[in-house]
């Protein structure tokens, strides 16, 4: 096996020094019943270019070479090729968690500078090491502000991604923390009035989106007030990171819960991703998840270590905040190298083209079909509204190797026949006017009261 | 230093400040094509959301990014550069094939919610691995959503309670070994258990007597890490898990120490209900610095209907599926289907070492770790004679007579050319060593290692403050962690 740096002779020689005569004598200690006599049932032992084939296979079975329309929490951006080359690097890619800070002050000081810029981007003012994704961020910065308050009910936006909204079902169901939704109005922003009636003395946080699942961008600031005035923290999840570079960033929130897959890190069927919280100073001691700070070495020289542990699972046990242990380092290294290319001028060009984009596509879609909530700014995503199924439209698109956008029948059928489209830089005027012309088909034939041609509806 | 040491010397090493310290006005390391469609009016479109400034963002060209984490990178140690003997973390080679086929378009490209019709290629993918990973451990079902190990326990004991849940008492307490990691008991109380310790006996096993005391039906489940966090295999294990099952209890199995059973022993086949996997440490996904990881959760076929959805299903027409109408299950435990990209390299390493390299690979862990025992024992105290399997544990005993305990042998060893063992875990042994050689060690490699503890070992009688003061060969010696948590500076900020 190529893997194993050992000769025949070399395993007769470690046997002998131990004193042992087989290797059997060495798992003698697992009851002979147990012991495993026949080999494992998994494929036979590869050649590195067999694996590098039957991968290669899987990959043209997998949508490779077609444009996409879709977004709602994974985009598809452009990965500068450094951040391959770089985090590609044995030092970085095979290192452990930087326990032993003198030989790890590469991770240590890449850390340090991703939760300064994430604190420069979102206007808070401690930003942890990461999390695991967007979703769980959310969860595990709710469970924050209930111990902050002390207080146990949630109010969520249901304009938060669903699955995030699934997600955080999951971590409340057995910690006694009611959850409930507060709705969005025509504009598709957050219902200020259904808000301040559901928030109450238990009312621990508000979890909103923003931009939120249709791209819009919410009021941060009035729902900051509404929540605030009760004496309940606002929580913010970002799923879109690229959105700052453009939009004003939450800052009336008190906690922030952001997904950064934008910076640089590839869509890759839903992960790894980076999550990361991003808080105020004062919160710190109830954070979760991993912090770098800066400190002196004996002589003076400046250096980073892993800080305020006692937090954590490995020295509070079963007080810690929370039981996170391995995080996301080296996904949080690509949104690292990724902000440190755009930079603070570049950040904003890239969002200003995605803000084109979607203006662009949303202007033309609209000669046609529905565009929902249109009084309200929005990012880069908007919803479609056609006479005909989006499956369908989307079945026809497919054709042309586009696939269309997120058909929200699933997560909300109150919008009907809705879809959520999404454009990026990469999304080019040539698949946005394709996309429209079979739009405008759908909608022509279903004025003209046939079905368009579809050859089978995908889902 | 008493012998020169043969793995390392010390070797130039660039400063480099922080990126914001190189940032200056107008320099870029980016181009946008031009824009296809009409420019847009920032103003009118966005009215007061718009953001007008990026604040103390960086600006600097493409070479120095690159200049900068590559200088960053030669400040780390890192398996590459030789033996990570991390007591359970597994920290063993990351092969470079399972990088490039994760990085194939249409995989690195593809997106969570693109139509199933052309999503065959992944799907096909967690099918086989979810497969491979039955298996080998023997049991019947599993989920991959997890995000990391600790992921996997909270997903594992949310099953557990969903399942005492739908037999009408969700039950209120978890046992738990002393000699388990924090994230066991941190997990418990995630999903609203007590945590009730389970003392270990003088061999460093479970005590079957205790815990046939400590066992009833209040109690939903015992954490167990097997072989444990000393490296022994429970050899009561099928009492264990009597004592669970009598009283309606279950077996979770916290497999971080799965490198040593892989091929070997089944836990499905000792009666384990519910455990979970680290890809990260047993299936060779890079740790990358702390991560990304994952942690597949498998279950027996009692536990299925309990877990995340969405699954993986076969249709009729030999097409895989996801399917969401699962009205027994926990929930979503993150969004979209989990690490994907950790599945791609975790399933090459299966294919790379097929059934017999997997066999191998667990051998030569095992043979590796009673090699270092065997070259160490006498040297530093061995609390616990009982036979080790994949990793071994010493104390600092003898040395703690001149001062010098486990953390400061293990800043020692840096200077030898090593990274350190696992410092002051299991808890159960007062001033821990901890040390996890894996397979992927030559003899070479280490004898060298066994040199420079025996070495480190003879520098604490000789000179303990020469020991104390370690490392003396790297970029920054000891840091002070006090004043770093007492006055958190936890980002940088421009001088004033």
């Amino acid at each position: 096996m190529r893997y194993l740096p050992k000769s025949p002779a070399d395993r007769e020689a470690l046997l002998k020094a131990i004193g042992a005569r087989s290797i059997d004598d060495l798992f003698a200690p697992i009851p002979a019943e147990y012991r495993l006599q026949r080999d494992l049932k998994v494929p036979r032992q590869m050649a590195e270019s067999e694996i590098v084939d039957w991968y290669r296979e899987r990959s043209r079975e997998n949508g490779d070479g077609y444009a996409t329309f879709l977004g709602a929490g994974a985009y598809y951006h452009y990965r500068p090729v450094i951040i391959d080359s770089l985090i590609s690097r044995g030092e970085f890619l095979t290192a452990y968690t930087p326990y032993q800070a003198e030989i790890s002050q590469g991770t240590l000081q890449s850390i340090f500078e991703f939760q300064t810029m994430i604190c420069e981007l979102t206007g808070m003012e401690v930003a942890n090491a990461s999390m695991y994704d967007g979703s769980t961020a959310a969860a595990e910065a709710v469970m924050m502000a209930v111990r902050l308050t002390g207080r146990r009910s949630v109010v969520i936006a249901h304009s938060l991604h669903p699955e995030y909204r699934e997600v955080l079902a999951t971590y409340a169901w057995h910690q006694g923390m009611p959850l409930s939704a507060a709705p969005f109005t025509s504009t598709g922003r957050i219902d200020l009035k259904a808000l301040e009636e559901s928030i109450n003395s238990d009312t621990a946080c508000v979890l909103i989106q923003s931009p939120n699942f249709f791209g819009t961008i919410e009021d941060v600031a009035a729902i900051a007030d509404i929540a605030h005035k009760r004496g309940a923290l606002l929580v913010v999840s970002i799923a879109e990171a690229v959105s700052l570079g453009i939009i004003e960033p939450p800052r009336q929130a008190d906690i922030i819960a952001m997904e950064a897959q934008s910076f640089g890190v590839p869509l890759g069927f839903g992960g790894p991703y980076c999550g990361v919280i991003a808080t105020r100073e004062q919160f710190v001691r109830q954070m979760p998840g991993r912090l770098v700070g800066q400190t002196t070495d004996k002589t003076g020289k400046r250096g980073f270590v892993l800080t305020l542990a006692t937090r954590e699972q490995h020295i509070r046990r079963e007080k810690a905040t929370s039981n996170i242990c391995t995080n996301q380092a080296l996904v949080a290294l690509m949104a690292n190298i990724f902000m440190t290319i755009y930079g603070k001028v570049g950040l904003r060009e890239l969002a200003k083209q995605n803000l084109a984009k979607a203006a662009y596509a949303a202007q033309q879609f609209g000669k046609h079909a529905k565009v929902l909530f249109p009084s309200a700014p929005r990012f880069n995503e908007f919803v479609v509204q056609t006479s005909e199924d989006p499956y369908a439209v989307n079945a026809r698109l497919l054709g042309h190797k586009i696939v269309g956008g997120l058909p929200l029948k699933k997560f909300y059928p109150e919008l009907g026949n809705a879809a959520l489209w999404c454009c990026t830089e990469m999304t080019t005027r040539t698949s946005i006017d394709t996309a429209v012309a079979m739009v405008a088909e759908g909608e022509r034939s279903v004025r003209a009261g046939k079905e368009p041609e579809t050859q089978g509806v995908a889902r | 230093m008493k012998h020169m040491t043969r793995k390392a010397t010390r070797h130039v090493n660039q400063n480099e400040g922080l990126i914001f310290e190189k940032s200056s006005a107008g320099k870029a390391a980016w181009k946008l094509p031009p824009l296809d469609v009409p420019e847009v009016d920032t103003a009118k479109l966005l009215g007061a959301a718009e953001r007008k400034d990026l604040g103390n963002m960086p600006e600097v060209s493409e070479i120095e990014i690159i200049r900068h984490f590559t200088r960053l990178s030669t400040w780390n140690y890192a398996i590459d550069l030789g033996m990570y003997p991390l007591g359970s973390c597994t920290m063993k080679y990351n092969p470079r094939v399972n990088e490039v086929v994760a990085r194939l378009d249409g995989l690195a490209n593809g997106h969570p919610y693109q139509p199933e019709k052309i999503s065959q290629g992944a799907l096909r993918i967690l099918k086989t691995l979810s497969d491979c990973l039955i298996e080998i451990t023997g049991m019947d079902a599993i989920t991959l959503q997890p995000a990391a190990g600790a992921h996997g326990e909270l997903t594992g004991l949310l099953i557990v309670r969903a399942y005492h849940q739908a037999k009408g008492n969700p039950r209120k307490k978890v046992l738990i070994p002393d000699s388990a990691h924090g994230t066991n008991p941190a997990t418990a109380a995630m999903v609203g258990y007590s945590v009730e310790n389970l003392k270990s006996n003088p061999k460093g096993m479970v005590d079957v007597a205790a815990l046939a005391a400590q066992m009833d039906e209040d109690v939903a489940a015992l954490m167990l890490t097997n072989p444990n966090t000393l490296g022994v295999f429970e050899q009561e294990i099928n009492k264990i898990a009597e004592i669970m099952h009598a009283k309606g209890g279950l077996l979770y199995m916290d497999g971080a120490n799965m490198n040593a059973l892989v091929g070997k022993v089944r836990p499905g086949d000792f009666g384990v209900d519910v455990m979970h996997l680290n890809l990260h440490k047993t299936f060779s996904t890079p740790h990358g610095g702390g991560g990304p990881g994952s942690g597949p959760v498998a279950v027996k076929q009692t536990l299925e209907p309990f877990l995340p959805k969405p699954v993986v299903i076969t249709k009729p027409d030999g097409t895989l599926a996801f399917e969401y109408n699962r009205p027994m299950s926990v929930g979503r435990v993150r969004a979209f289907y989990g690490n994907f990209g950790m599945f791609v390299r975790a399933l090459a390493y299966i294919l790379a070492n097929g059934p017999d390299g997997l066999r191998q690979t667990t051998e030569d862990a095992v043979l590796n770790t009673n090699y270092i025992r065997k070259g160490l024992d006498g040297i530093y105290d061995l609390p616990y004679s009982t036979p080790t399997m994949h990793e071994v544990v010493f104390s600092d005993k003898l040395q703690q007579k001149k001062g010098v305990k486990t953390g400061d042998i293990a800043k020692r060893l840096i200077d030898y050319g090593f990274h350190p063992y696992t410092v002051s875990f299991p808890l159960i042994v007062h001033g821990a060593l901890m040390i996890e050689p894996t397979e992927s060690e030559s003899k070479e490699e280490m004898d060298l290692f066994i040199e420079a503890m025996k070495s480190i070992a003879e520098e604490v009688q000789e000179d303990p403050q020469m020991v104390l003061d370690a490392p003396h060969s790297t970029r920054v010696s000891r840091l002070d962690e006090v004043a770093a948590a007492r006055k958190p500076v936890l980002r940088w900020k421009p001088a004033s």
